[in-house]
């Protein structure tokens, strides 16, 4: 009913087949993806690394808290690792229950989290230089 | 053991792991951090610096010991 997975590229047909389930009326699925901006200034690529076995770990702990909350059938969280170019989808929660009001709260609490604790890292690439996000104040 | 890093902590130290110092008084997770700042000033910039112990992440008052594996987690960026 949980799955997790660090990918080199995102296929979200397979999210899509993995999230179904009979008794699920809904499911709610966020898609991060690179844009082509940050702080005014044009992003050309970004690149993931992450500190893989922790990782899958947090992932792991965020859904399990999520399957406590909520009464979900299905729970996925995919990121990407590498360089992700413009439009790129980098990351995508899903969640499926039998009512919508579960499959999108939890989603949000996922994603939101994920950002807080998972261990990995972004790069952004600009014309000029490149930053690691929220490295520095 | 090795000290694995990652992301900003990486490019401040030059290279991917780090070689556990060999001072007996570093027994805490605090005393490592510590060590950290002195040896690469530039760690004292970033917005938080946390380390993890055996994949979870550690107070500053676990004692390292018999830790399989630590790793530098400067500030996440997921997403």
């Amino acid at each position: 009913m949980i799955q997790i997975k660090l990918v080199d590229q995102i296929e979200l047909n397979e999210i899509y087949s993995f999230l179904q389930h009979p008794e699920a009326g809904g499911m709610d699925l966020f898609i991060g993806n690179v844009r082509n901006h940050a702080e005014g200034k044009d992003v050309v690529k970004l690149e993931f690394e992450a500190y893989e076995p922790m990782a899958i770990s947090e992932m792991n702990k965020l859904a399990e808290i999520a399957a406590k909350k909520w009464p979900l059938k299905k729970i996925i969280i995919v990121h990407a690792l590498g360089v992700k170019q413009i439009g790129d989808p980098v990351v995508v929660i899903g969640t499926s229950s039998a009512h919508r009001q579960d499959a999108f709260e939890s989603c949000r609490f996922l994603i939101d989290e994920l950002k807080k604790t998972v261990p990995i890292w972004k790069k952004e690439y600009f014309t000029d230089q490149t930053v690691w996000v929220n490295a520095h104040p | 053991m090795k000290i694995q890093l990652f992301g900003i902590s990486k490019d401040i130290v030059g290279k991917r792991e780090l070689e556990f110092p060999e001072d007996p008084s570093i027994v805490t997770v605090l005393d490592l951090k510590k060590w950290l700042l002195e040896k690469y000033p530039r760690m004292g910039n970033l917005n938080s610096i946390g380390i993890a112990v055996d994949l979870e992440y550690a107070d500053d008052t676990l004692a390292i010991g018999t830790a399989k594996e630590v790793a530098l987690i400067p500030p996440v960026s997921g997403g």
